[in-house]
């Protein structure tokens, strides 16, 4: 019924086309994945794969592994960004366009740059732990869980931070004296009033830390070393530095993606339970900081951003510093620089950008085809659209990456290595961030207006461009921006895809460590970290409020 | 100008097996202001947005004159709309905003801009023309909207609860404003709104709806003075809704409320007998006095509240039922609470409905209803 007037719709054969795409380009690889897993290694139907999995403590402990840490990551996390985000949003803090801007540069920096200032700083041969035993003071390993629950914390504090500033933001005052007036204040009140209120943003802010330190593959990859996770498994299942399996590392994926959909749909339930609407008519009206707690808030919310922030700086500090292969020695240079010249720098860069604007060109325009089919459209095939763009947000990067192998690896397609399949992975993996932006501005610009075009003989397509786009310009381009930085940092994908030709910044930094070249390493890594900066500070521009940031 | 009368047939509106509108149909004449009222739900903005074309048609036929416009896209009907919320484009100034329709009909640009200037005049916002509309107050943006609605010289008007956003004191002055334009540009407007005070000052007939079905179609007085149902008699104005009979003896209708029983012109034929009725008598419709002095409906002050011009008195009469009057203030003492009183009834006046409250029972009852077709 609804179709029959429908049927010429130009979006109907819009969202087709894109429902095509996505088959293509997203489902189809992922059956891949799961085709894999379930044939052994002489291409007989079997779950051979799965029973090696969970017979061999060797690799069923990986799934331990990566609970554990990811569960102690989410904790510690919520725990640092907490207090934060209370002393952020309830007191005149000093500073917070400050604190803030670091936030959201530790958070979108590239993940194992972390990992690789802090081994710097505190692995075996790292300043901080020679400075220590030389005055008699062992600190113990860094490597392992301990290692990976320090950087991760570090890194992913500031996604519960944003999205707590937020669920604060729209606490009414009115509530926080009405309860006062009851005799609820203190501490009382900030658990049964704040915390409750903002309980469905602290679900949704938990599950996005576990989410994106569950799949995260740099961090681990290079500072855990024999307490292997997950991701870490894949990859060297699948790559093979001790013999390949590809079946094997499919059957990981597949359980890999079940574990993060089941975590997902119970995140989905509990906020649904705690869910409630609320009228922001008179903001927190934020207090003066006095006396020894005032100061003691400050130190705390410097302390932390400085220390999330830290690792970048100190790479940045070495990629200047006089270097020979691994060794650091006194004196600045650029060395490094030359050095990385040698190593593919100016390719890198170049492929980095190339790789990147062409992914974001195409991100924009399904985004807003998208978010306009969601938001205005609606039905069966915009919310399928919805939910198969979102998959790739909650999914480990090599699992995309090995996807994307088994589907378009072989002929006639034989895409690996190239730039085609690198831009491929940029836009699955970094679409969301535009897309979510888009869709929450588009839903804030009424119906009304798109219908009063129409109804002034304006055409859909003439609506679409000199109307409905322009008011969505603000949600598009931070969202864009967000993708843009997400797609220059981007690693656990292209680590599987890449080839000398299309090789990008952060896999050649990823590369260099790897082949013990630290000072490279650095060099590549700041590079990385200016061009991250470089995009935020154009981002924070445009933005007009920080509820701007979908992360 | 050209203006259309509007013809909608057995129009049928449902989302999947819900449906809105059932079966409705509707004329409307050639530059009337016509208003589709209700309570929300009731289904008047889906009929609006159906003719606009902004809402699929399960059934029926829709016309504007001799044009059937069901399938018709909806930049091609030729209609001016004006939304709640204004709908202005934000990122236009208020000129861009008004000239946005006449460029779309690719007119010549001195034509555009000289037809936007006439308009902009016509609702005297001519010295906002080069702001941004953020600058605007609600009330100059609702002109905003309505002159870009109006320049395309469309052949309807539709509006769809346009004053419902602004202040009590600017949506009187903005209805005044709606029809002194719609009068002097003479276009068929159809307009929805939930406010029946609104209604009734705007329009020159009016629609009453209710889950989708139209209840009354008429003038507004004619449907404050003989409303077609119970629902209509309590929706338009306020009324009291008492239990009683009507008694027919010896060619005489009477009613008969408790005791009191008083003498009623004007039963309608068909049912000039003896039934159980639904009176409806507005506040105004009572004569109030003390118990001692007048033959009436015995009851007993609980509240009195005076308000100027006229005292609302509130009173349980001996039944339990409560009821509220309203009577010129007097020099005298406004009475008691306690104070024992008897009721009169303007029975030229009142309202009389079948027990299940379908049906007015007295002759005078005027409506332009295509009946037949709805409860076919």
């Amino acid at each position: 019924m609804m179709f029959r007037h429908k049927a010429a719709d130009i979006w109907t054969w819009v969202s087709i086309a894109l429902l095509v795409l996505f088959m293509v380009f997203l489902i189809f690889p992922l059956f891949g994945v799961l085709k894999h897993s379930v044939y052994d290694n002489d291409d007989n139907l079997s779950l051979v794969q799965f029973k090696k999995f969970f017979g061999n403590r060797y690799y069923s402990s990986t799934i331990g592994n990566s609970f554990k840490v990811t569960i102690a990551v989410t904790i510690v996390s919520l725990l640092l960004a907490l207090p934060f985000s209370y002393f952020y949003t309830f007191y005149n803090l000093k500073g917070t366009k400050f604190l803030f801007v670091v936030s959201i540069l530790c958070v979108m920096s590239a993940p194992f740059i972390g990992a690789y200032a802090w081994i710097m700083l505190l692995g075996r041969s790292g300043v901080i732990t020679r400075a220590l035993s030389s005055v008699g003071i062992n600190i113990g390993s860094i490597y392992g869980f301990k290692g990976i629950l320090l950087v991760q914390s570090l890194k992913f504090f500031p996604l519960v931070f944003i999205y707590m500033n937020g669920a604060f933001r729209n606490i009414d005052n009115s509530l926080m004296e009405a309860s006062a007036n009851l005799g609820c204040s203190g501490v009382k009140r900030f658990f049964q009033i704040v915390m409750r209120l903002s309980m469905p943003t602290l679900l949704a802010a938990a599950l996005m830390v576990f989410m994106r330190a569950f799949a995260d593959y740099g961090t681990p990859g290079l500072i855990g070393e024999g307490y292997r996770t997950f991701p870490v498994e894949i990859y060297s299942q699948f790559m093979g530095e001790n013999g390949q399996n590809q079946n094997f590392a499919a059957a990981i994926s597949v359980f890999a993606v079940v574990v993060t959909a089941v975590i997902f749909l119970i995140q989905k339930w509990a906020t649904n339970r705690f869910k409630f609407t609320m009228n922001v008519m008179h903001p927190i009206q934020k207090k003066e900081p006095h006396g020894l707690s005032g100061v003691l808030m400050h130190g705390y919310c410097y302390l932390l951003v400085i220390l999330g922030f830290l690792p970048n700086l100190y790479i940045a500090n070495l990629s200047f510093r006089n270097c020979d292969g691994s060794i650091f020695k006194p004196g600045y240079s650029l060395v490094n620089y030359q050095n990385a010249l040698k190593r593919l720098l100016v390719r890198s860069i170049e492929n980095t950008l190339l790789q990147g604007f062409i992914s974001l060109a195409i991100i924009i325009v399904i985004s807003i085809l998208i978010a306009f089919l969601v938001v205005r459209k609606g039905g069966l095939i915009s919310n399928t659209l919805d939910t198969m763009s979102m998959l790739p947000y909650i999914m480990p990067g090599s699992v995309i990456g090995i996807a994307l192998v088994f589907a378009f690896g072989p002929k006639p397609w034989a895409l690996t290595g190239t730039i085609w399949v690198m831009i491929l992975n940029l836009v699955i993996r970094r679409m969301p961030y535009t897309i979510r932006s888009a869709t929450a501005r588009l839903m804030q610009i009424p119906l009304s207006i798109d219908e009063v075009a129409r109804s002034l003989g304006a055409s859909k397509l003439k609506t679409l461009v000199k109307i409905t786009v322009p008011l969505m310009s603000s949600g598009i381009i931070s969202g864009a921006i967000l993708s843009w930085v997400a797609i220059i940092t981007e690693i656990s994908g292209a680590i599987i895809l890449y080839s000398n030709k299309t090789i990008n910044l952060t896999v050649s930094t990823y590369v260099s460590v790897g082949r013990g070249r630290d000072g490279v390493a650095c060099a590549f890594a700041t590079i990385v970290t200016a061009l991250t900066i470089i995009s935020m500070v154009l981002f924070l521009a445009v933005s007009k409020s920080e509820d701007d940031i979908k992360l | 100008m050209m203006s259309v009368n509007i013809i909608i047939r057995n129009a049928k509106k449902a989302y999947g097996d819900t449906v809105i509108i059932p079966n409705l149909s509707l004329d409307i004449k050639e530059g009337e202001l016509f208003t589709l009222l209700g309570p929300s739900g009731c289904g008047k903005t889906t009929l609006l947005r159906m003719i606009a074309g902004f809402n699929s048609i399960e059934g029926g036929d829709f016309y504007f004159n001799d044009k059937r416009i069901n399938d018709l896209d909806p930049a091609k009907r030729n209609i001016g709309m004006v939304f709640q919320n204004y709908a202005i484009f934000p990122h236009f100034t208020v000129r861009k905003n008004i000239e946005f329709g006449l460029k779309n009909k690719k007119l010549l640009a001195d034509e555009i801009s000289s037809t936007a200037e006439e308009y902009m005049k016509l609702v005297q916002i001519e010295q906002f023309a080069n702001r941004m509309p953020e600058k605007l107050s609600g009330g100059q943006q609702q002109r905003v909207a309505l002159a870009r609605a109006l320049c395309i010289k469309p052949d309807v008007l539709l509006m769809d609860e346009p004053l419902s956003n602004l202040d009590a004191k600017l949506r009187v002055e903005m209805r005044t404003v709606i029809k002194r334009i719609q009068n002097s540009v003479g276009i068929t407007c159809v307009y929805v709104t939930h406010d029946q005070e609104e209604a009734m000052a705007i329009s020159d007939r009016i629609a009453i709806m209710n889950a989708g079905v139209i209840q009354q179609i008429g003038r507004p007085k004619a449907i404050y003075q003989r409303p077609a149902n119970l629902f209509v008699a309590t929706f338009i104005g306020r009324t009291n809704i008492l239990d009683g009979k009507l008694v027919v003896e010896e060619g005489q209708a009477y009613l008969e409320v408790q005791e009191f029983k008083t003498k009623i012109q004007a039963v309608a034929k068909d049912h000039f007998y003896s039934q159980d009725v639904k009176i409806s008598i507005r506040p105004e419709e009572f004569f109030l006095n003390r118990e001692d002095v007048f033959e009436g409906v015995k009851g007993v002050v609980k509240d009195a509240i005076f308000l100027g011009l006229n005292t609302h008195y509130f009173v349980v009469l001996n039944s339990g039922e409560e009821v509220e009057i309203i009577q010129e203030s007097t020099i005298e003492e406004t009475l008691e609470k306690g104070t024992k009183i008897s009721l009169g009834i303007n029975t030229v006046k009142t309202n009389v409905f079948t027990a299940d409250g379908k049906q007015n029972i007295l002759t005078g009852v005027l409506t332009d209803h295509l009946a037949q077709s709805e409860e076919a």
